[in-house]
């Protein structure tokens, strides 16, 4: 293997990868087989962060940014001027090997430009894989982009050996999509989705009478929005990630706050900040959806469709729903106690089952790690509460700002100063 | 105000909760021989001999109150190395007598479970971690070599984790602060204690010819992944707090 060359491609093909931040290696389940290499733990393992902050867990590469499309938001389209490179199968799976080997990894995530045509391309990633599982005996995590286009033959042999298998959406309204991206269409982002669905569905029904049916996406299948690069609203976004999980049973809806790199009169323009704390706003609704049963339609009003970027999203809906509070920390259900400002899933948890043995005070709870200086407004306790009295207070709002979002200020001061 | 003085080991620790109960102590201590200074001359010193029939009868009674997971945070409890963890573990196993019903280690309201509860995170994330960072070397005998030196002492709580994950690799994990290491030979996995330290000194030269090449190919893709435009320095940090880059390829 010719070391400086790879290491060229390495470059250049990890540097045109790294926009896409769909990177977790979480919800595999593949036990090692006896002397084989690798297994993938349902919760993952990030083994370092970049310098902006961002977990690396999985060796996250293109098979070549060669291109045949011009998608205006993509580094790698077709009039953009640059190094071109492209991975040979062996490559990729030598590399993927040696990188989980050194532990610097839990697997490989494969996408790519498309050569040719969508099949070409996606031969080629399914061959990555067959390699990796057959030949390297390799049980780590796999996730691959799957092509649009792609035929269902591919797709079903791309879903026995990739753990997970996923389609950019890439821009969340079809208008803003036909902007940057005339020569794609919806309806090929969705159709392998579908497909895959229905696999994941079929392998389900067939697993209860047989119990040896091969694996299919196991870890189910995920998709990338970018954000800020056509204006839609955070209603539109919240809306259509809503939609795929409903509909398409997917396991993650990414986020990805559009970063300026070309220049083009349908695109923000270069100088344009990377919306990050949008962006932020965004996963923190797509957890109050998943984990903290709340409906998409609680999150945003649609008089107003932009998320708050002065408080999280679960405090903006508690200012909106004042009379639901307070809430008696005693003798609450679970889903209510979840609700409170400043308690998260563990906290929650962790009251429902102290409070088995005693009454539970402000102090308890400060203990128990709830964000007190948010919850304390909206509890009742069985002894009395005296914060309960700026619960109906004009100027609740400035109140809480005051004492809350340090977080966020510190996380995303750099921006916060230009506003 | 009776110290017991045991040998430092976990069964030894359990022996020791033992004769507590044994000898009916009301005002007790337990204290590991290594760590123990003694502070209280009118203190009585009593010598625990580690037995195994004792240990398994309060691991058998815990076992039925606070289950296996409930077992397994006592453990954590004693790998944290906290200057507190006899204490603690006795007031754990006393509490846990009392109520025999409940399972005391979720009363998080009683400062002592509370404080297990703590240590617990503080280890898991350290656990956690090692199964994160650690970074094998591959060496000229086709063993791939890593060193660590966590904060608390959990290559016993990551053996599974790595023998799981490497089968068909040598490997050997060393922890530097406590002299100690793991060793897979593809049979067994097995903890070793060298006599010496483990000499490290110029041991980049007994690499296998391609690992520089490989360890250069991830430190490439390491600063090609990132986002220039995102640089967020701080937040890195908080992920990967200093103390660990010496042992990070990547950080070099
Ligand atoms: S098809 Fe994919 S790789 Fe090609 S220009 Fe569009 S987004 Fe980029």
């Amino acid at each position: 293997m010719n070391f400086d060359r790879l290491k060229e491609k390495l470059e250049i093909l990890a540097d045109a990868a790294k926009y896409d931040v769909s990177c977790s290696s979480s919800g595999g389940t593949r036990k090692n087989k006896k002397g084989a290499l690798g297994d993938s733990s349902p919760s993952g393992i990030c083994h370092t962060y970049t310098e902006d902050g961002r977990c690396v867990s999985l060796l996250k590469i293109l098979l070549t940014n060669h291109c045949i499309y011009d998608c205006a938001y993509c580094v790698s389209r077709s009039s953009n001027d640059i190094k071109r490179a492209a991975f040979t199968v062996e490559e990729v799976v030598d590399l993927t090997i040696n990188f989980y080997r050194r532990n610097y990894i839990e697997g490989l995530f494969l996408s790519s430009g498309i050569f040719k045509n969508a099949d070409t391309t996606m031969e080629r990633l399914v061959r990555v894989a067959k390699k990796l599982r057959l030949e390297e005996n390799f049980n780590g995590y796999i996730h691959l982009k799957s092509i649009p286009g792609a035929s269902d033959d591919l797709m079903q042999e791309a879903a026995l050996y990739a753990d997970r298998l996923s389609v950019n959406i890439e821009i969340p309204t079809e208008s803003g999509l036909k902007l940057l991206a005339p020569e794609k269409n919806r309806q090929d982002m969705i159709s392998p989705m579908r497909y895959i669905q229905k696999g994941i569905i079929q392998y389900k029904d067939e697993k209860k009478i047989l119990k040896k049916v091969p694996k299919f996406a196991p870890a189910g299948q995920s998709t990338q929005m970018i954000v800020g690069a056509t204006n839609e609203n955070d209603l539109q976004i919240i809306k259509v990630a809503d939609h795929f999980y409903k509909n398409f049973n997917l396991k993650r809806v990414y986020y990805s706050g559009y970063v300026p790199v070309l220049e083009d009169q349908r695109l923000p323009s270069l100088t344009t900040e990377v919306p990050m704390l949008r962006e932020n706003r965004l996963y923190q609704s797509d957890w109050l959806m998943r984990f903290y049963g709340f409906k998409a339609e609680e999150i945003l009003d649609p008089n107003m469709p932009f998320l708050d970027l002065e408080v999280d999203p679960k405090l903006s809906w508690a200012l909106r729903n004042l009379d639901q509070f307070p809430i008696n920390l005693q003798t609450a259900e679970y889903q209510l106690i979840l609700r409170i400002p400043g308690i998260g899933v563990k906290t929650a948890q962790k009251i429902v089952s102290a409070r088995r043995f005693q009454i539970l005070t402000i102090d308890h709870l400060k203990k128990l790690g709830a964000a007190v200086n948010r919850a304390k407004y909206f509890i009742d306790f069985n002894a009395g509460n005296a914060y309960l009295r700026y619960l109906t207070d004009k100027n609740f709002r400035r109140l809480l700002i005051g004492g809350s979002s340090s977080k966020f200020h510190n996380q995303f001061s750099q921006q916060l100063t230009l506003f | 105000m009776t110290t017991l003085l045991y040998d430092g080991s976990f069964d030894g620790l359990l022996t020791a909760v033992f004769e507590v109960f044994e000898y009916r102590y009301k005002d007790v201590e337990i204290a590991s021989k290594e760590r123990f200074h003694q502070e209280n001359i009118f203190a009585e010193i009593h010598e625990v001999i580690t037995q195994t029939d004792k240990s398994e009868r309060v691991l058998n009674k815990l076992e039925q109150n606070i289950g296996k997971p409930g077992i397994y945070k006592l453990l954590k409890v004693f790998l944290s190395e906290d200057p507190d963890l006899e204490n603690l573990t006795l007031s754990a196993v006393r509490q846990s007598v009392k109520h025999p019903e409940d399972n005391i280690l979720e009363n998080f309201a009683d400062s002592d479970v509370l404080k297990i509860s703590k240590i617990c995170k503080s280890v898991d994330r350290e656990r956690h971690r090692m199964t994160a960072f650690v970074r094998f070397e591959k060496m000229k005998d086709d063993v791939f070599f890593a060193k660590i030196d966590p904060d608390f002492n959990v290559l016993p709580l990551i053996r599974k984790h790595f023998k799981d994950r490497y089968q068909d690799q040598k490997w050997m994990i060393y922890d530097l602060r406590r002299n100690y290491g793991l060793f897979y030979d593809l049979d067994d996995c097995e903890f070793f204690y060298p006599d010496e330290k483990i000499d490290l000194h110029h041991y980049q030269q007994k690499f296998h010819d391609e690992e520089k090449n490989y360890q250069v190919l991830w430190q490439r893709y390491f600063t090609k992944t990132n986002i220039v435009e995102r640089k967020n320095i701080k937040l890195h940090i908080q992920h990967v707090p200093k103390r660990y880059w010496k042992y990070l390829t990547e950080k070099w």
